[in-house]
């Protein structure tokens, strides 16, 4: 047990020291990649809840999810493609793919209502997380205009998603 | 605005006049037009007649909805226009169910 407490701590630190070195200034090819990276893990989290959800709201809610993310996400490659970047992987990059495999396996355990206010509780919790991220790291940091453009787009579309989320959590109480 | 339009008024022929004073009190032809961009509707506040047109142009790459709480919700595809025809009871505040942030508001004048 003490053990398995230990490594949970483990995993604690390595998310906020990663957090914390991008802190230090992430670049114009990390930010691309980190938020990428949030789309990514937002379709598939999504592409689980479809194959497991019978409600309509939650339903409705992850196609809107797999959807939009997909969207912000072709428009981010498109963009990197005219600015010529290539995406760079990080720190940052690497924690959140972590964490969310994490988060993958355990809702994967559980079904119907239980997996249904598991997996909407942490969409609010992951929204709030990308967005406090964009607000006072990644958009003050964006060098390139045309992407900081984009990742204020990517802030009010995931502000929607969050409050969007909230809507559906409240339904389901 | 008025003065300008009396001094046209007093320049051009009159049936003409007749013809651009309708036009620009009833400057949409029966529609009324809201684009929706970058997440926001454009204009957010409307006044409409009853009878007439709304149709909103979505020019993101989300769709998104006019959604009255409790009541009517339109559905606007990506890159598509939808449309409803107002009613006398459609003074009301409208919200996109996907992205509750955006917001709008009609106003139905008599």
């Amino acid at each position: 047990m003490k053990t398995l407490f230990a490594l949970f701590g483990a995993a604690c630190l390595v998310l906020t020291a990663s957090l914390a070195n991008a802190a230090d200034k992430p670049t114009d090819p990390q930010i691309a990649h980190i938020a990428y990276t949030a789309g990514v893990i937002d379709v598939e989290a999504a592409r689980l809840a479809l194959s497991k959800t019978t409600s309509a709201d939650v339903k409705a809610f992850a196609e809107s999810m797999q959807k939009d993310h997909e969207a912000v996400n072709d428009m981010a490659l498109a963009l990197v493609k005219k600015l010529n970047v290539t995406p760079e992987d990080n720190a940052t990059s690497q924690a959140l793919s972590t964490a969310a495999e994490e988060k993958r396996a355990e809702l994967g355990k559980l079904d119907g209502a239980a997996f249904d206010k598991a997996y909407i509780d942490n969409e609010v919790a992951f929204h709030q997380q990308v967005n406090g991220a964009l607000e006072t790291l990644l958009i003050p940091s964006a060098q390139n205009a045309e992407l900081k453009g984009l990742l204020e787009t990517g802030l009010k579309l995931f502000q929607g998603h969050q409050q969007h989320a909230e809507h559906v959590a409240a339904g389901l109480k | 605005m008025t003065a300008r339009l009396l001094n046209r008024r007093q320049l051009l022929a009159t049936g003409a006049v007749v013809l651009v004073g309708n036009t620009l009190a009833r400057a949409r032809n029966g529609t009324v037009h809201v684009t929706i961009e970058t997440l926001a509707f454009l204009p957010a506040e409307i006044e409409v007649k009853a009878g007439e047109t709304i149709e909103w142009t979505n020019k993101d790459r989300f769709a998104h909805t006019a959604t009255v709480e409790g009541g009517w919700e339109v559905l606007i595809p990506p890159g598509k226009v939808a449309t409803r025809i107002a009613t006398a009871t459609d003074t009301v505040e409208y919200y996109c169910r996907f992205h509750p942030n955006m917001k709008g508001r009609i106003k139905v004048s008599a």
